[in-house]
Parts: structure tokens; C-alpha cells; sequence
């Protein structure tokens, strides 16, 4: 069974629509209780660093996923700013991150390779896997793209974190694994067959 | 490598999927959720649905309608009409709409714009300019399906509207809706170099080339079209299209390659 956290944010239907459509079983996740039990978590997310942390402290499920994640390995995914999260901090906020991943989220303006390009990136890039072997992305070696909306991207304190790389001025991680614990800044439910793929294969790891 | 997004924009008049010319004469096309489903297989980069009555006839916008759409939409969202508030913004953001668009509110009350930002963060807030040609050139920016003028320069505006917490501007031309005989490119061009977020063009698009000549012009940018996705042929016939992925990337790899 595959458990989104519901704290407020993010297009929780679109991930119930796509699992529904490949018969995979999913349910969304309001309370510490509906949490219990998960053997795959979807974080998502949108907006902003410090209110996707605050909402995330009041609804309850904080205490029992990171005790879930860190020190049972139940496997999560963090999409979009549910990605930005899994850092330790953000220059977008003054909130803590969860930390898993360390790293900090910065804002794509204080990179020269920017140069004049458009913000936020906002489209649909190519996501090049570094990893040919990470099982996120079979299916997904050629010709990967995925749709995202966002001014910030995820600076990993190790670059061994870094799963895959988008390019947008210059390369920045687009993915990022550490163990159990995933994140994706573009937005899979919103991807067509690509996004699929990458859902599917979430709930196969 | 970020691509240009190539956006069916579906307008909701009367419960129906309407296509209008000069935003008059709304012509019945269709059902909206049919079409959603039609480009959810043609997987389309992004949609955009705009009720036209909402603001016209000062109502909510139909959040049991919205609901309908983004739950079957498999691809990023955007809509408009009828928003006038920040709370309203964010239920339809609840609801599983990756934009919002505003318009007359946002032209009306600028501060409306910071308010969505704050609450829904500047990449889901669209600010939508419907401009119109003036006899002695130049642009002025209307509302309200084009019933009323306005004398803020659509360019300072749109930079006004940047720096407020619009996360896209989509700019409407007002002669070219439903004119398929191409996008206004001096209005494209400028507008590109006035602000530094991601920009849409919508009005005039009548074939693929037309949007290769979009990008040619700006580069990477939003291309929406109606009429070009919703009719086929000189007879205006319905039939919901969208160019095919291989057609779409030579296309798009021609048009940035120049």
C-alpha cells in the first residue's frame, strides 16, 4: 500500500487518479493513526519551505514518519517542495528541515550560470538518472522528462546524494537518494506516461 | 533542455467548452471533461480553462467544476475566472490546480496579486493581460471580456505584476482571438524583454508554424491556442487536436536551433 501524507499541501488526488489507473493500491494519510502501517510514503508539496514545515508540525504525523523513515527504512519520496524539505534548511524560509538528506535549498537567482533566464523554471526538462542502475528510473534512461514549477533547487552537502540532474543555466539536482529516502523536484503526477513510470516504479522498489 | 510549453487554452461558457472570435460570438465546441480527457491522451504540456461568465456575472468561481477538471487532469492546470480573493485562490489550489489566473481583480486591486503569493506561493499566481491594438499604436490593456479600458501600459504593468508575486504573465491579444493567422510577434517581443518570469501568448495561432514562429521570436515560452486545438480545417469543423510528440520536438528543436 502506498500512503500519501495529507498535511495540506500538494495534489493528493492526482497521485490517488494515477495509482487508481495502475491498479496499485494508494490512500492518503490525515492523521498519525491513518499513517501507521505505510510501506511506501509519498511527501508532497507546494509552496512555500516554511509553511509545508508548519503544516506538516500541526497535523500530527511529524513524531511517527521520521520514526517511520529513519529508523524503520520505510521507504519516502518527496516531491517538489515535500523534496525541499528532506534538507536541513532553506534560503526561501528560517524553518528547520527534516534533515534526512543534508543539504540546503537555495534559491536558483544566487547562481550566475542563471544568467537571464526566466523565473520560476517552469516546463518541461529533460531528468538525466546518474545512477544507471537506480530502479527509480527504469524504463527511464532515454528521452526522461518531467514537468516542474519552482525558483529553488536542492544544494546536497554530499554530491553522492544527487540521483539526477536537470539543466536549467547550468546542472542542478533534480533528484536526490540517501538510503530510503527520496526526492523528486519535479512533479510525477503531472508528467503523463513519464510521471507514471516513475510512480510505478516508486511502488515497486 | 527546458522546452516551450504548447497549452490548450479551453474557455467555459454557460456549463459548455466554447471558442469565441474577438471574445464575442461564443461558439459551442464541446464538454469540458471530454476534452480534458482527449488531451490527457494527446499528453498536452499543459491546459488551461477560463470560465468566462464568472467574472462577467460577479459569481465564485464553480469549484465543483474545478474539482471535476483536476481530477482528471494528468497534466499541469491552470485556471481562471471569477478569482477575486486570496482565499478563493487557495481552495482552488486545495483542489489540485497547479495556477491560478487572474485578471480584472488583479488590474482592479494589484495588492490582490502579493496577497495570492503570500498565500499560495508566486509559482502558482498567473496574471492574465488582455491587450488590445490602439488606432495610434501601441497597446492598452482591457478587462472584463474586453467591455472595459484601462490606462495602465500593459508592459509597466506586467513588470508591476512581477515584482508583486506573479509567478507567469499570460498575455491575450484581444484582435487575434479566434483569428488563426499568427501571434502578434512585436507584442511577443516586447513583453519578453519587459519581464524575467515565464511568459504566455495567447491569441492567434491558427497552425503549428505559427507557434514556430512564437518561439523563433522569444524562445522558450508558453504558446497557448484555442481555436488551433479545438477546430480543424477552413469550415471551423470541432475536433479536439494536439500536435503529436515527434511533430512537437522536431518542431520546437528547429524553432530554438535558428
Amino acid at each position: 500500500m502506498i500512503t500519501i501524507v495529507d498535511y495540506g499541501l500538494g495534489n493528493i488526488g492526482a497521485f490517488l487518479n494515477m495509482y487508481k489507473r495502475m491498479n496499485v493500491p494508494a490512500k492518503a494519510a490525515r492523521s498519525a493513526d491513518e499513517l501507521t502501517g505505510a510501506e511506501r510514503i509519498i511527501l508532497p508539496g507546494v509552496g512555500a519551505f516554511d509553511h509545508a514545515m508548519e503544516l506538516l508540525d500541526a497535523s500530527g504525523m511529524r513524531p511517527l514518519l521520521e520514526e517511520m523513515v529513519v529508523d524503520r527504512g520505510v521507504p519516502v519520496i518527496g516531491i517538489c517542495v515535500g523534496m525541499q524539505i528532506l534538507a536541513d534548511a532553506s534560503e526561501e524560509g528560517k524553518a528547520q528541515g527534516l534533515g534526512w538528506i543534508p543539504g540546503i535549498v537555495r534559491h536558483f537567482r544566487s547562481r550566475t550560470a542563471l544568467g537571464s533566464l526566466p523565473l520560476p523554471h517552469m516546463g518541461w526538462n529533460d531528468v538525466e538518472p546518474l545512477d544507471t542502475a537506480d530502479r527509480l528510473f527504469s524504463g527511464l534512461e532515454r528521452d526522461a522528462r518531467f514537468y516542474f514549477l519552482h525558483s529553488y533547487y536542492y544544494d546536497c552537502a554530499d554530491p553522492a546524494d544527487r540521483a539526477a540532474i536537470a539543466t536549467y543555466g547550468a546542472p542542478f539536482a533534480c533528484a536526490v537518494r540517501k538510503g530510503n529516502v527520496r526526492g523528486v523536484q519535479f512533479h510525477p503526477e503531472k508528467s503523463h506516461h513519464f510521471g507514471a513510470a516513475l510512480l510505478k516504479n516508486f511502488a515497486e522498489l | 533542455m527546458l522546452r516551450p510549453r504548447i497549452i490548450p487554452c479551453l474557455l467555459i461558457h454557460e456549463g459548455g467548452l466554447v471558442k469565441t472570435v474577438g471574445f464575442k460570438d461564443p461558439k459551442y465546441v464541446g464538454d469540458p471533461v471530454n476534452a480534458v480527457k482527449i488531451f490527457n491522451e494527446k499528453e498536452s504540456d499543459e491546459l488551461a480553462v477560463f470560465d468566462i461568465d464568472a467574472t462577467a456575472n460577479g459569481v465564485e468561481p464553480d469549484y465543483a467544476v474545478i474539482a471535476h477538471l483536476a481530477a482528471e487532469c494528468r497534466m499541469p492546470l491552470c485556471y481562471g475566472g471569477g478569482v477575486s480573493s486570496a482565499a478563493q485562490a487557495k481552495r482552488i489550489i486545495g483542489l489540485g490546480v497547479e495556477k491560478v489566473a487572474i485578471s480584472a481583480a488583479a488590474v482592479e486591486r494589484p495588492q490582490l496579486i502579493a496577497e495570492i503569493a503570500a498565500e499560495v506561493g508566486r509559482q502558482s499566481v498567473a496574471v492574465v493581460l488582455d491587450v488590445r491594438k490602439k488606432m495610434l499604436g501601441g497597446y492598452e490593456l482591457r478587462t472584463r471580456n474586453a467591455t472595459r479600458a484601462h490606462r495602465q501600459d500593459p508592459f509597466v504593468f506586467a513588470h508591476e505584476a512581477v515584482v508583486l508575486g506573479a509567478g507567469e504573465i499570460v498575455v491575450n491579444s484581444i484582435d487575434l482571438d479566434g483569428a488563426m493567422r499568427g501571434y502578434d510577434l512585436k507584442l511577443a517581443r516586447r513583453m519578453r524583454e519587459a519581464i524575467d518570469v515565464p511568459v504566455t501568448f495567447l491569441g492567434g495561432a491558427g497552425s503549428l508554424a505559427d507557434i514556430e514562429a512564437l518561439v523563433r521570436e522569444v524562445g522558450v515560452v508558453g504558446a497557448a491556442a484555442g481555436s488551433l486545438f479545438v477546430f480543424k480545417g477552413a469550415y471551423r469543423a470541432v475536433l479536439i487536436n494536439y500536435p503529436a510528440p515527434e511533430t512537437k520536438e522536431q518542431m520546437i528543436r528547429a524553432a530554438l536551433a535558428a
